[in-house]
Protein backbone atom coordinates (compact mmCIF):
# COMPACT_ATOMS: atom_id res chain seq x y z
CA UNK A 1 0.00 0.00 0.00
CA UNK A 2 1.25 3.57 -0.79
CA UNK A 3 1.79 5.17 2.57
CA UNK A 4 1.81 9.03 0.84
CA UNK A 5 -2.35 7.68 -1.00
CA UNK A 6 -3.24 6.87 2.77
CA UNK A 7 -2.23 9.89 5.03
CA UNK A 8 -4.77 12.58 5.42
CA UNK A 9 -3.58 15.28 3.74
CA UNK A 10 -1.31 17.84 5.89
CA UNK A 11 -3.69 20.00 5.07
CA UNK A 12 -6.43 18.58 6.53
CA UNK A 13 -4.87 16.79 9.46
CA UNK A 14 -3.91 20.47 10.21
CA UNK A 15 -7.43 21.71 10.03
CA UNK A 16 -8.78 18.53 12.49
CA UNK A 17 -10.28 20.84 15.61
CA UNK A 18 -10.57 20.22 19.18
CA UNK A 19 -11.78 21.04 22.48
CA UNK A 20 -9.24 23.96 23.54
CA UNK A 21 -7.25 23.68 20.55
CA UNK A 22 -5.65 27.37 21.38
CA UNK A 23 -3.49 25.62 24.05
CA UNK A 24 -3.96 21.74 23.63
CA UNK A 25 -2.39 20.53 20.23
CA UNK A 26 -3.63 16.74 20.89
CA UNK A 27 -4.34 14.09 23.47
CA UNK A 28 -2.81 10.57 23.35
CA UNK A 29 -4.07 7.13 25.20
CA UNK A 30 -1.03 4.33 24.58
CA UNK A 31 -1.35 0.78 25.83
CA UNK A 32 1.58 -1.22 26.26
CA UNK A 33 1.05 -5.34 26.01
CA UNK A 34 2.53 -8.39 25.43
CA UNK A 35 1.74 -11.84 24.28
CA UNK A 36 2.08 -15.11 26.66
CA UNK A 37 4.43 -16.86 24.65
CA UNK A 38 7.93 -15.19 23.31
CA UNK A 39 10.42 -13.20 24.47
CA UNK A 40 9.74 -9.16 24.62
CA UNK A 41 10.77 -7.71 20.95
CA UNK A 42 14.33 -6.41 22.53
CA UNK A 43 15.54 -9.71 23.71
CA UNK A 44 13.50 -11.85 21.18
CA UNK A 45 16.09 -13.22 18.37
CA UNK A 46 14.75 -12.00 14.78
CA UNK A 47 12.77 -15.38 13.89
CA UNK A 48 10.60 -15.04 16.83
CA UNK A 49 10.05 -11.57 16.39
CA UNK A 50 8.73 -12.53 13.01
CA UNK A 51 6.85 -15.48 14.49
CA UNK A 52 4.72 -12.86 16.96
CA UNK A 53 4.64 -10.51 14.34
CA UNK A 54 2.65 -13.19 11.94
CA UNK A 55 0.44 -13.71 15.30
CA UNK A 56 -0.49 -9.91 15.80
CA UNK A 57 -0.32 -8.05 12.77
CA UNK A 58 -3.71 -10.34 11.25
CA UNK A 59 -5.12 -9.96 14.67
CA UNK A 60 -5.64 -6.47 14.54
CA UNK A 61 -6.35 -6.18 10.60
CA UNK A 62 -9.68 -8.12 11.68
CA UNK A 63 -10.55 -5.78 14.47
CA UNK A 64 -13.75 -3.80 13.45
CA UNK A 65 -11.45 -0.58 14.45
CA UNK A 66 -8.97 -1.05 11.97
CA UNK A 67 -11.32 -1.43 8.57
CA UNK A 68 -9.00 -0.65 5.25
CA UNK A 69 -6.57 0.13 7.41
CA UNK A 70 -2.96 1.07 6.60
CA UNK A 71 -0.82 -2.31 7.49
CA UNK A 72 2.61 -3.04 7.10
CA UNK A 73 6.02 -4.26 7.85
CA UNK A 74 8.88 -1.72 9.09
CA UNK A 75 11.33 -3.22 6.51
CA UNK A 76 8.59 -2.60 3.47
CA UNK A 77 8.75 0.97 4.40
CA UNK A 78 10.92 3.53 3.17
CA UNK A 79 13.03 6.29 5.07
CA UNK A 80 11.43 8.57 3.98
CA UNK A 81 8.27 7.25 4.68
CA UNK A 82 8.79 6.39 8.36
CA UNK A 83 10.00 9.64 9.17
CA UNK A 84 7.24 11.26 7.83
CA UNK A 85 5.22 8.84 10.42
CA UNK A 86 7.40 10.18 13.21
CA UNK A 87 7.11 13.97 12.16
CA UNK A 88 2.81 13.27 12.09
CA UNK A 89 3.59 11.36 15.61
CA UNK A 90 2.39 8.62 14.42
CA UNK A 91 5.25 5.86 15.56
CA UNK A 92 8.20 6.74 17.97
CA UNK A 93 11.71 7.12 16.28
CA UNK A 94 12.70 4.21 18.17
CA UNK A 95 9.70 2.36 16.30
CA UNK A 96 10.65 3.75 12.86
CA UNK A 97 14.54 2.46 13.53
CA UNK A 98 13.17 -1.08 13.42
CA UNK A 99 12.56 -2.88 10.38
CA UNK A 100 11.60 -6.43 9.29
CA UNK A 101 9.94 -8.46 12.46
CA UNK A 102 8.34 -4.80 13.26
CA UNK A 103 5.00 -3.95 11.86
CA UNK A 104 2.76 -0.79 11.87
CA UNK A 105 -1.10 -0.29 11.46
CA UNK A 106 -2.85 2.69 11.03
CA UNK A 107 -6.96 3.19 10.52
CA UNK A 108 -8.08 5.86 7.77
CA UNK A 109 -9.06 8.57 10.51
CA UNK A 110 -5.58 8.32 12.09
CA UNK A 111 -7.02 8.21 15.32
CA UNK A 112 -5.94 4.55 16.24
CA UNK A 113 -1.92 3.36 15.68
CA UNK A 114 -0.85 0.15 16.56
CA UNK A 115 3.16 -0.46 16.97
CA UNK A 116 3.90 -4.45 16.64
CA UNK A 117 7.40 -5.64 18.27
CA UNK A 118 8.35 -1.99 19.50
CA UNK A 119 9.62 -2.26 23.06
CA UNK A 120 6.74 -4.21 23.35
CA UNK A 121 5.04 -6.55 21.49
CA UNK A 122 2.30 -4.26 20.92
CA UNK A 123 2.28 -0.20 21.60
CA UNK A 124 -1.29 0.60 20.97
CA UNK A 125 -2.26 4.23 20.30
CA UNK A 126 -5.63 6.64 20.38
CA UNK A 127 -4.78 10.01 19.41
CA UNK A 128 -7.30 12.90 19.00
CA UNK A 129 -7.41 16.65 18.55
CA UNK A 130 -7.39 19.05 21.31
CA UNK A 131 -8.13 17.83 24.81
CA UNK A 132 -9.59 14.56 24.67
CA UNK A 133 -7.81 12.46 26.84
CA UNK A 134 -11.18 10.75 27.90
CA UNK A 135 -12.47 9.94 24.96
CA UNK A 136 -9.05 8.78 23.70
CA UNK A 137 -8.85 6.67 26.82
CA UNK A 138 -12.44 4.91 26.00
CA UNK A 139 -11.19 4.34 22.10
CA UNK A 140 -8.15 2.39 23.35
CA UNK A 141 -9.96 0.10 26.07
CA UNK A 142 -12.55 -0.42 23.42
CA UNK A 143 -10.01 -1.74 21.38
CA UNK A 144 -8.00 -3.23 23.78
CA UNK A 145 -11.15 -5.16 25.26
CA UNK A 146 -11.55 -6.56 21.67
CA UNK A 147 -7.80 -7.39 20.65
CA UNK A 148 -7.99 -9.75 23.85
CA UNK A 149 -10.06 -12.09 22.25
CA UNK A 150 -8.00 -12.91 20.06
CA UNK A 151 -4.61 -13.04 21.47
CA UNK A 152 -3.37 -14.26 24.76
CA UNK A 153 -1.83 -11.61 26.71
CA UNK A 154 1.03 -11.78 29.55
CA UNK A 155 -1.13 -10.71 32.34
CA UNK A 156 -0.52 -11.31 36.46
CA UNK A 157 -2.87 -10.91 38.68
CA UNK A 158 -0.32 -9.19 41.21
CA UNK A 159 1.16 -7.16 38.41
CA UNK A 160 -0.85 -6.47 35.94
CA UNK A 161 0.06 -6.56 31.89
CA UNK A 162 3.62 -7.32 32.02
CA UNK A 163 5.89 -4.77 30.15
CA UNK A 164 9.17 -5.18 28.84
CA UNK A 165 10.26 -2.23 31.00
CA UNK A 166 8.94 -2.26 34.82
CA UNK A 167 8.08 1.19 34.08
CA UNK A 168 5.31 0.78 32.37
CA UNK A 169 3.65 -2.98 34.21
CA UNK A 170 0.14 -3.08 35.51
CA UNK A 171 -2.27 -1.19 33.29
CA UNK A 172 1.00 -0.31 30.24
CA UNK A 173 -0.68 2.89 30.43
CA UNK A 174 0.56 6.47 29.10
CA UNK A 175 -1.93 9.35 28.70
CA UNK A 176 -0.36 12.11 27.30
CA UNK A 177 -1.22 15.82 25.78
CA UNK A 178 0.84 17.93 23.40
CA UNK A 179 0.76 21.51 24.63
CA UNK A 180 2.07 24.58 23.31
CA UNK A 181 2.48 26.65 26.08
CA UNK A 182 4.34 29.89 24.69
CA UNK A 183 2.90 32.09 27.03
CA UNK A 184 4.67 30.53 29.96
CA UNK A 185 7.86 30.26 28.39
CA UNK A 186 7.82 33.72 27.52
CA UNK A 187 6.76 35.18 30.97
CA UNK A 188 9.58 33.25 32.53
CA UNK A 189 6.68 30.60 34.10
CA UNK A 190 7.36 27.68 32.74
CA UNK A 191 10.03 25.90 34.76
CA UNK A 192 8.27 26.30 38.18
CA UNK A 193 5.31 24.44 36.41
CA UNK A 194 7.22 22.00 35.28
CA UNK A 195 8.84 21.56 38.56
CA UNK A 196 5.10 21.42 40.17
CA UNK A 197 4.18 18.76 37.29
CA UNK A 198 6.71 16.70 38.17
CA UNK A 199 5.76 16.50 41.69
CA UNK A 200 2.80 14.87 41.09
CA UNK A 201 4.36 12.13 39.51
CA UNK A 202 3.78 13.12 35.58
CA UNK A 203 6.34 13.96 33.23
CA UNK A 204 7.16 16.98 31.19
CA UNK A 205 8.95 16.35 27.68
CA UNK A 206 9.88 18.17 24.53
CA UNK A 207 7.78 17.63 21.19
CA UNK A 208 8.97 13.84 20.02
CA UNK A 209 9.02 12.56 23.72
CA UNK A 210 11.72 11.13 25.43
CA UNK A 211 14.36 13.70 26.42
CA UNK A 212 14.03 15.89 23.41
CA UNK A 213 14.05 19.68 23.78
CA UNK A 214 10.72 21.51 23.87
CA UNK A 215 11.15 22.78 20.19
CA UNK A 216 8.66 25.31 19.41
CA UNK A 217 7.21 25.64 23.27
CA UNK A 218 6.05 22.40 22.42
CA UNK A 219 5.31 20.09 25.51
CA UNK A 220 4.48 17.14 25.98
CA UNK A 221 2.92 16.37 29.53
CA UNK A 222 2.03 12.72 30.59
CA UNK A 223 2.09 9.81 33.22
CA UNK A 224 4.84 8.12 34.65
CA UNK A 225 3.40 5.73 37.00
CA UNK A 226 1.64 2.57 35.77
CA UNK A 227 1.20 0.38 38.73
CA UNK A 228 -0.72 0.31 41.52
CA UNK A 229 -3.51 2.81 40.51
CA UNK A 230 -6.59 2.14 37.89
CA UNK A 231 -6.03 3.73 34.66
CA UNK A 232 -9.30 5.86 35.31
CA UNK A 233 -7.50 7.34 38.42
CA UNK A 234 -4.35 8.29 35.85
CA UNK A 235 -6.95 9.77 33.75
CA UNK A 236 -8.41 11.95 36.05
CA UNK A 237 -5.10 13.00 37.73
CA UNK A 238 -3.97 14.30 33.90
CA UNK A 239 -7.18 15.95 33.40
CA UNK A 240 -6.99 18.02 36.20
CA UNK A 241 -3.61 18.78 35.96
CA UNK A 242 -4.00 19.84 32.30
CA UNK A 243 -7.02 22.13 33.13
CA UNK A 244 -4.51 24.11 35.73
CA UNK A 245 -1.77 24.37 33.10
CA UNK A 246 -4.49 25.91 30.23
CA UNK A 247 -5.63 28.19 33.24
CA UNK A 248 -1.53 29.54 33.93
CA UNK A 249 -1.17 29.52 30.05
CA UNK A 250 -4.34 31.66 29.45
CA UNK A 251 -2.94 33.78 32.43
CA UNK A 252 0.47 33.88 31.36
CA UNK A 253 -0.50 35.35 27.74
CA UNK A 254 -2.85 37.87 29.28
CA UNK A 255 -0.83 39.50 32.02
CA UNK A 256 1.62 39.74 28.90
CA UNK A 257 -0.37 41.36 26.86
CA UNK A 258 -1.48 43.78 29.57
CA UNK A 259 1.77 44.38 31.50
CA UNK A 260 4.36 43.88 28.56
CA UNK A 261 2.55 44.49 25.50
CA UNK A 262 5.60 45.86 23.42
CA UNK A 263 7.66 42.66 24.08
CA UNK A 264 4.80 40.67 22.96
CA UNK A 265 4.31 42.34 19.58
CA UNK A 266 7.93 42.70 19.39
CA UNK A 267 8.67 38.95 19.20
CA UNK A 268 6.09 38.18 16.90
CA UNK A 269 6.46 40.73 14.95
CA UNK A 270 10.23 39.48 14.45
CA UNK A 271 8.88 36.20 14.10
CA UNK A 272 6.73 37.43 11.08
CA UNK A 273 9.66 38.94 9.70
CA UNK A 274 11.79 36.54 9.86
CA UNK A 275 9.66 33.92 8.52
CA UNK A 276 8.23 35.43 5.71
CA UNK A 277 11.67 37.24 4.60
CA UNK A 278 14.38 35.12 5.51
CA UNK A 279 16.13 32.69 2.43
CA UNK A 280 17.67 29.75 4.65
CA UNK A 281 16.19 28.63 7.63
CA UNK A 282 16.82 25.78 9.65
CA UNK A 283 13.74 23.44 10.64
CA UNK A 284 14.54 24.24 14.63
CA UNK A 285 14.25 28.33 14.04
CA UNK A 286 11.13 27.70 11.71
CA UNK A 287 9.75 25.87 14.52
CA UNK A 288 10.66 28.61 17.39
CA UNK A 289 9.10 31.36 15.23
CA UNK A 290 5.92 29.38 14.13
CA UNK A 291 5.26 29.22 17.64
CA UNK A 292 5.17 32.42 17.97
CA UNK A 293 2.86 33.48 14.89
CA UNK A 294 0.67 30.71 16.48
CA UNK A 295 0.40 32.79 19.66
CA UNK A 296 -0.07 36.08 17.62
CA UNK A 297 -2.93 34.33 15.91
CA UNK A 298 -4.66 33.35 19.16
CA UNK A 299 -4.30 37.11 19.99
CA UNK A 300 -6.02 38.17 17.32
CA UNK A 301 -3.00 39.63 15.76
CA UNK A 302 -3.48 38.01 12.50
CA UNK A 303 -7.31 38.73 11.98
CA UNK A 304 -7.25 36.55 8.66
CA UNK A 305 -5.80 33.51 9.65
CA UNK A 306 -6.30 30.52 11.88
CA UNK A 307 -4.13 28.38 13.76
CA UNK A 308 -4.70 25.71 11.19
CA UNK A 309 -2.44 27.68 8.89
CA UNK A 310 0.38 27.30 11.42
CA UNK A 311 -0.06 24.32 12.28
CA UNK A 312 -0.09 23.11 8.58
CA UNK A 313 3.48 25.46 8.38
CA UNK A 314 4.85 23.55 11.55
CA UNK A 315 4.27 20.05 9.45
CA UNK A 316 5.20 20.52 6.13
CA UNK A 317 8.80 22.15 6.98
CA UNK A 318 9.81 19.16 8.79
CA UNK A 319 12.58 17.89 7.50
CA UNK A 320 10.97 14.55 5.55
CA UNK A 321 7.41 16.48 4.89
CA UNK A 322 9.44 19.14 2.79
CA UNK A 323 11.55 16.06 1.25
CA UNK A 324 7.83 14.60 0.32
CA UNK A 325 7.59 17.98 -1.23
CA UNK A 326 10.44 18.38 -3.22
CA UNK A 327 11.24 14.80 -4.54
CA UNK A 328 14.48 13.87 -4.04
CA UNK A 329 17.35 13.40 -1.50
CA UNK A 330 18.39 16.87 -0.15
CA UNK A 331 20.99 17.80 2.20
CA UNK A 332 20.56 19.66 5.25
CA UNK A 333 21.60 22.74 3.38
CA UNK A 334 19.23 22.37 0.58
CA UNK A 335 16.25 21.44 3.09
CA UNK A 336 17.09 24.98 4.63
CA UNK A 337 16.81 27.06 1.17
CA UNK A 338 13.85 24.89 0.28
CA UNK A 339 12.23 25.35 3.68
CA UNK A 340 12.74 29.53 3.39
CA UNK A 341 11.02 29.45 -0.19
CA UNK A 342 8.27 27.55 0.86
CA UNK A 343 7.43 29.93 3.98
CA UNK A 344 8.09 33.15 2.12
CA UNK A 345 5.66 31.85 -1.01
CA UNK A 346 2.77 30.88 2.21
CA UNK A 347 2.62 33.89 3.87
CA UNK A 348 3.11 36.45 0.82
CA UNK A 349 -0.63 36.87 1.08
CA UNK A 350 -0.77 37.32 5.10
CA UNK A 351 -0.47 40.88 6.06
CA UNK A 352 1.66 41.50 9.06
CA UNK A 353 0.60 41.06 12.62
CA UNK A 354 -1.51 44.28 13.79
CA UNK A 355 -0.31 46.09 16.88
CA UNK A 356 -3.73 46.59 18.75
CA UNK A 357 -3.31 49.55 20.66
CA UNK A 358 -2.59 48.57 24.58
CA UNK A 359 -4.39 51.50 26.20
CA UNK A 360 -3.28 54.48 28.02
CA UNK A 361 0.51 54.24 29.34
CA UNK A 362 0.30 52.10 32.07
CA UNK A 363 3.74 53.41 34.16
CA UNK A 364 6.57 51.89 33.52
CA UNK A 365 8.47 51.29 29.92
CA UNK A 366 8.41 47.70 28.77
CA UNK A 367 11.72 46.50 28.34
CA UNK A 368 11.82 45.01 24.70
CA UNK A 369 12.56 41.21 24.10
CA UNK A 370 15.72 40.06 22.69
CA UNK A 371 15.31 38.63 19.46
CA UNK B 1 18.32 -5.06 67.89
CA UNK B 2 15.50 -6.02 65.59
CA UNK B 3 15.86 -8.41 62.20
CA UNK B 4 15.50 -6.13 59.69
CA UNK B 5 13.30 -8.51 58.02
CA UNK B 6 10.48 -9.38 60.09
CA UNK B 7 11.05 -6.57 62.26
CA UNK B 8 9.79 -9.11 65.26
CA UNK B 9 11.96 -11.31 66.35
CA UNK B 10 15.69 -9.72 67.96
CA UNK B 11 18.52 -10.36 65.09
CA UNK B 12 21.02 -12.99 66.00
CA UNK B 13 22.78 -13.16 62.98
CA UNK B 14 24.87 -10.43 61.67
CA UNK B 15 26.33 -9.86 57.72
CA UNK B 16 28.65 -7.16 57.26
CA UNK B 17 29.38 -6.17 53.35
CA UNK B 18 32.24 -4.08 51.64
CA UNK B 19 31.82 -2.76 48.22
CA UNK B 20 34.08 0.05 47.64
CA UNK B 21 33.96 2.29 50.58
CA UNK B 22 30.70 1.37 51.14
CA UNK B 23 29.78 -0.72 54.25
CA UNK B 24 26.42 -2.24 54.21
CA UNK B 25 24.65 -4.01 57.60
CA UNK B 26 22.13 -6.63 57.91
CA UNK B 27 20.95 -7.78 61.03
CA UNK B 28 18.32 -10.80 61.06
CA UNK B 29 16.92 -13.35 63.60
CA UNK B 30 17.30 -17.35 63.06
CA UNK B 31 14.64 -17.60 60.93
CA UNK B 32 14.49 -14.89 58.43
CA UNK B 33 18.45 -15.82 58.13
CA UNK B 34 17.23 -19.55 57.30
CA UNK B 35 14.95 -18.59 55.28
CA UNK B 36 16.83 -16.53 53.05
CA UNK B 37 19.38 -18.72 52.68
CA UNK B 38 22.38 -17.12 54.78
CA UNK B 39 24.06 -21.15 55.03
CA UNK B 40 23.59 -21.36 51.54
CA UNK B 41 27.13 -20.93 50.04
CA UNK B 42 25.51 -19.04 46.95
CA UNK B 43 23.69 -16.46 49.20
CA UNK B 44 24.58 -13.09 47.77
CA UNK B 45 24.29 -10.02 50.18
CA UNK B 46 23.48 -7.73 47.23
CA UNK B 47 20.23 -9.52 46.85
CA UNK B 48 19.28 -9.63 49.96
CA UNK B 49 19.34 -6.16 50.09
CA UNK B 50 17.42 -5.69 47.04
CA UNK B 51 14.53 -7.57 48.22
CA UNK B 52 14.47 -5.77 51.35
CA UNK B 53 13.83 -2.31 49.49
CA UNK B 54 17.01 -1.27 49.97
CA UNK B 55 16.47 0.97 47.48
CA UNK B 56 19.75 -0.23 45.48
CA UNK B 57 18.02 -1.25 42.36
CA UNK B 58 19.30 -2.51 39.84
CA UNK B 59 22.90 -1.45 40.95
CA UNK B 60 22.61 -3.94 43.17
CA UNK B 61 20.67 -6.79 40.90
CA UNK B 62 24.11 -7.75 39.20
CA UNK B 63 25.13 -9.25 41.83
CA UNK B 64 22.96 -12.39 41.43
CA UNK B 65 24.65 -12.67 38.15
CA UNK B 66 24.02 -16.61 37.97
CA UNK B 67 20.63 -16.48 38.33
CA UNK B 68 18.79 -17.07 34.61
CA UNK B 69 15.11 -16.97 33.44
CA UNK B 70 14.71 -20.67 32.27
CA UNK B 71 11.98 -19.49 30.14
CA UNK B 72 14.68 -17.37 28.14
CA UNK B 73 17.80 -17.76 29.55
CA UNK B 74 18.00 -13.68 30.54
CA UNK B 75 19.89 -12.71 33.63
CA UNK B 76 20.22 -9.64 35.75
CA UNK B 77 23.52 -8.40 33.98
CA UNK B 78 21.30 -8.06 31.00
CA UNK B 79 18.84 -6.16 33.02
CA UNK B 80 21.29 -4.13 34.37
CA UNK B 81 22.62 -3.20 30.54
CA UNK B 82 19.66 -2.46 29.20
CA UNK B 83 16.84 -1.83 31.84
CA UNK B 84 14.42 -3.77 30.05
CA UNK B 85 13.32 -7.59 30.81
CA UNK B 86 13.77 -10.20 28.60
CA UNK B 87 9.82 -11.95 28.92
CA UNK B 88 6.62 -12.10 30.51
CA UNK B 89 8.25 -15.07 32.98
CA UNK B 90 11.50 -12.97 33.89
CA UNK B 91 8.53 -11.06 36.25
CA UNK B 92 8.65 -14.51 38.57
CA UNK B 93 12.28 -15.17 38.15
CA UNK B 94 13.55 -11.98 39.15
CA UNK B 95 9.94 -11.31 41.75
CA UNK B 96 12.63 -10.72 44.73
CA UNK B 97 14.34 -8.05 43.37
CA UNK B 98 12.38 -6.83 41.15
CA UNK B 99 9.95 -5.85 44.19
CA UNK B 100 11.74 -2.75 45.38
CA UNK B 101 12.04 -1.27 42.26
CA UNK B 102 8.97 -1.34 41.53
CA UNK B 103 7.98 0.42 44.90
CA UNK B 104 10.35 3.27 43.94
CA UNK B 105 9.22 3.74 41.02
CA UNK B 106 5.01 3.23 40.97
CA UNK B 107 2.24 4.16 43.04
CA UNK B 108 2.03 0.70 44.42
CA UNK B 109 3.15 -2.85 43.85
CA UNK B 110 -0.13 -4.68 42.86
CA UNK B 111 -2.06 -4.08 39.74
CA UNK B 112 -5.33 -2.14 40.53
CA UNK B 113 -6.76 -1.58 36.81
CA UNK B 114 -7.93 -3.41 33.86
CA UNK B 115 -8.20 -7.27 33.96
CA UNK B 116 -8.53 -9.37 30.89
CA UNK B 117 -12.43 -10.33 31.04
CA UNK B 118 -12.26 -13.68 30.91
CA UNK B 119 -10.29 -13.41 34.17
CA UNK B 120 -12.63 -11.21 35.80
CA UNK B 121 -15.46 -13.50 35.37
CA UNK B 122 -13.44 -16.38 37.37
CA UNK B 123 -12.12 -14.00 39.71
CA UNK B 124 -16.46 -12.30 40.06
CA UNK B 125 -17.06 -16.18 40.66
CA UNK B 126 -14.43 -17.27 43.08
CA UNK B 127 -15.33 -14.22 45.49
CA UNK B 128 -18.54 -14.81 45.42
CA UNK B 129 -17.85 -18.69 46.43
CA UNK B 130 -15.78 -17.24 48.94
CA UNK B 131 -18.36 -15.29 50.81
CA UNK B 132 -21.02 -18.24 50.73
CA UNK B 133 -18.22 -20.44 52.45
CA UNK B 134 -18.11 -17.36 54.94
CA UNK B 135 -21.87 -16.85 55.42
CA UNK B 136 -22.04 -20.99 55.48
CA UNK B 137 -19.48 -21.68 58.17
CA UNK B 138 -21.45 -18.68 60.48
CA UNK B 139 -24.57 -20.33 59.95
CA UNK B 140 -23.31 -24.03 60.73
CA UNK B 141 -20.92 -22.39 64.11
CA UNK B 142 -24.76 -21.06 64.89
CA UNK B 143 -26.66 -23.86 64.49
CA UNK B 144 -28.62 -22.51 61.31
CA UNK B 145 -28.60 -25.55 59.89
CA UNK B 146 -31.73 -24.12 57.67
CA UNK B 147 -29.71 -21.89 56.16
CA UNK B 148 -26.85 -23.66 55.49
CA UNK B 149 -28.63 -26.16 53.92
CA UNK B 150 -29.83 -23.11 51.37
CA UNK B 151 -25.97 -22.12 50.95
CA UNK B 152 -24.86 -25.35 50.18
CA UNK B 153 -26.78 -25.68 47.79
CA UNK B 154 -25.91 -22.27 46.35
CA UNK B 155 -22.87 -23.00 46.46
CA UNK B 156 -22.15 -26.30 44.76
CA UNK B 157 -24.35 -24.49 41.85
CA UNK B 158 -21.26 -21.59 41.74
CA UNK B 159 -18.62 -24.49 41.60
CA UNK B 160 -20.66 -26.12 39.32
CA UNK B 161 -20.74 -22.90 37.14
CA UNK B 162 -17.15 -22.33 37.68
CA UNK B 163 -15.93 -25.55 36.69
CA UNK B 164 -17.32 -24.67 33.41
CA UNK B 165 -16.10 -21.36 32.91
CA UNK B 166 -12.57 -22.94 33.16
CA UNK B 167 -13.23 -25.68 30.53
CA UNK B 168 -13.85 -22.49 28.16
CA UNK B 169 -10.88 -20.98 29.34
ZN1 LIG C 1 13.25 -12.09 61.19
ZN1 LIG D 1 12.56 -14.51 30.86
Amino acid sequence: MDLDKFLISVADSAHRKGPQDHIVMSSRVRLARNIKDGAFPGWAKKPERVRVLEVIRPAIEQLPEMKEAFSDTMDNLTQLDKQILVERHLISREHAARSAGSGVVINPEETFCVMINEEDHLRMQSLRPGLQIRQAWQAIDKLDSDLESRLSYAYSNQLGYLTACPTNLGTGIRVSAMLHLPGLVLAEQINPIIQSVNKLGLAVRGLYGEGTEALGNVFQVSNQMTLGEPETVIVERLEKVLAQIIEHEENARASLLEKKPKTIHNHIGRAYGVLANAHVISSKETMNLLSLMRLGVELGMFPTLHSSFVDELFLLTQPAHLQKVYSGKLSAEERDLLRADMLRERLKPVSRPIAKPSGPPSGGMDKAGKP
Amino acid sequence: MMCCVCKEKPATVHLTDIKGDKVQKVDLCEECAKTKGVNDSTFQLADMLLGLGASHEIEQSAGGADVKCPACGFTQVDFKKSGRLGCPECYVTFAEGLESLLKSMHKGTKHTGKVPNHLRQKRDLSEQLNALNKKLAKAIATENFEQAALLRDEIKQLNTKQAGTSVVA
